[in-house]
């Protein structure tokens, strides 16, 4: 007999908090280890503000950086796939972050985890 | 010249400040409440930038000390009072001198962080302060939490009792950054396989090589800051601290568990600061330490003639802050004198 699941018009908002205890972190470990200058990031935003992309869409490498450290990988793929490659973030991060391979690297560990 | 000056407080301002008077040709009595001189770099295990060890920095400080100056140990000030060119200084205790000058060096005290409930200092075992981490790494002690584990995950909270309206705490106590990058590097240095958090406002690395030390944290320790002021405090069944902040450079509520929460506790002028100022008629910062005539050109000199200041009774310093400002206090004081 088929169960019958009474729709009552009500649904359940799963709360947008980050739990850093149940979050996965694996990504955040492998991209440090191949790119460990993600550790001085300091969230300026130069990056973000001299990005090609992040004028013309939501794209922001700063906040992907920090969705990275905090494991919130999910819907990354997507948008780390705006990224160009063009470096000028490279050229402008006080920290001298390389940018360039970190976009490659995280690229790189999402494909391999997905995977 | 014969001339007499008492120093009150025997921290490090209060020492260095005696010290340099007595070079100059002063006798000096630096009274003291406690038994012993030093202050809180007694109980403080090493200084930022270049992990000087405090026991170091404190014996080194009281070498300078010469016969001129005679210290006046377990002497509370119960009496300050100007008499026509000079001061009569009582203590609790009968001890009684005149002074031709005198120089306030009565320090902080730390923020009472049980003022700051929500923390849950007092109420949970493991959340610490700055001080207690200070002195547990000072003890040479292992780095265990209060049920004798050794944390997995450590959090560093800034600005407690600082920049806190909410305990009439308006003023950055300014060395509380630095303290707790200086700390988190010594608990990885004793714990690598820990992970350390710091959750902050701003980052305050205004000194010099405070920056470089800053970086060293991230890159070579790999302690993590967020942006993000701790709202509260949880304690978990097995004893572990719940931090709740908002991530706020991702605009997220951020929930993390650590084995143990240290409260960076910030600077506020002492009670006895404060009683002093009141038997002078001196002058107060609305934030309770004492304003000098003027902070830009005169910061050691009170509208007394007489009476100066030095250290952080007229706000939070460094030791390197403290040492400088307590020698400027004894050129300041000499001026006077000459006169």
């Amino acid at each position: 007999m088929e169960k019958k699941v009474i729709n009552f018009g009500y649904s359940v908002t799963r709360d947008r908090q980050i739990d850093f205890d149940a979050n996965n972190r694996d990504i955040c470990k492998i991209v440090a280890a191949a790119e460990p200058t993600i550790n001085l990031c300091i969230s300026c935003g130069t990056c973000t503000a001299t990005c090609s992309a992040a004028l013309f869409t939501d794209f922001s490498l700063r906040q992907i950086i920090l969705l990275v450290r905090r494991g919130e990988t999910k819907g990354l793929e997507k948008e780390i796939s705006k990224c160009m490659l063009c470096g000028k973030c490279q050229l402008v991060c006080p920290r001298n972050v390389s940018t360039r391979n970190l976009v490659i690297q995280i690229s790189k560990a999402i494909t391999t985890a997905r995977s | 010249m014969g001339k007499h000056v008492v120093v009150i407080g025997a921290g490090p301002a209060g020492l260095e400040t005696s010290a340099s008077l007595a070079k100059i040709g002063f006798n000096v009595t630096l009274v003291e409440k406690e038994e012993t001189t030093g202050g809180h770099l007694k109980k403080w295990h090493a200084l930022f930038p270049v992990l000087l060890s405090g026991h170091e920095a404190l014996e080194t400080i009281q070498k300078g000390l010469s016969s001129a100056v005679k210290i006046q140990t377990s002497t509370k000030i119960t009496g300050l009072e100007e008499v026509n060119d000079y001061f009569t200084v009582t203590g609790h205790n009968g001890w009684q001198a005149k002074a031709d000058a005198i120089v306030l060096t009565t320090g902080f005290q730390l923020f009472d962080a049980r003022r700051k409930e929500e923390y849950g200092y007092g109420i949970y075992e493991n959340v610490i302060t700055s001080a207690d981490l200070e002195e547990l790494l000072a003890s040479g002690k292992p780095l265990v939490n209060r049920h004798g584990n050794k944390p997995e995950r450590i959090g560093f909270v800034h600005c407690v009792g600082s920049r806190d309206e909410k305990v009439n705490n308006l003023h950055c106590s300014k060395v509380c950054c630095i303290t707790a990058v200086k700390q988190a590097i010594e608990v990885k240095q004793m714990l690598p396989e820990a992970e350390v958090f710091c959750f902050y406002m701003d980052l305050r690395m205004f000194g010099r090589h405070y920056e470089e030390l800053y970086k060293e944290a991230q890159e070579k320790y790999n302690i993590q800051f967020i942006r993000g002021r701790l709202s509260e405090s949880t304690e978990d069944q097995d004893g572990n601290i719940i931090v709740k902040v908002e991530d706020t450079l991702l605009g997220k509520p951020l929930r993390i568990k650590t084995g143990l929460l240290v409260l960076m506790v910030g600077m506020e002028p002492t009670a006895k600061t404060k009683s002093l100022v009141k038997k002078l008629g001196l002058q107060q910062v609305s934030d309770g330490f004492i304003q000098p005539v003027d902070e830009v050109l005169r910061s050691n000199c009170t509208e007394i003639p007489g009476v100066f200041v030095a250290g952080t009774c007229s706000g939070p310093k460094s030791v390197a802050d403290t040492l400088a400002d307590a020698r400027s206090a004894a050129l300041a004081v000499a001026d006077f004198l000459k006169k």
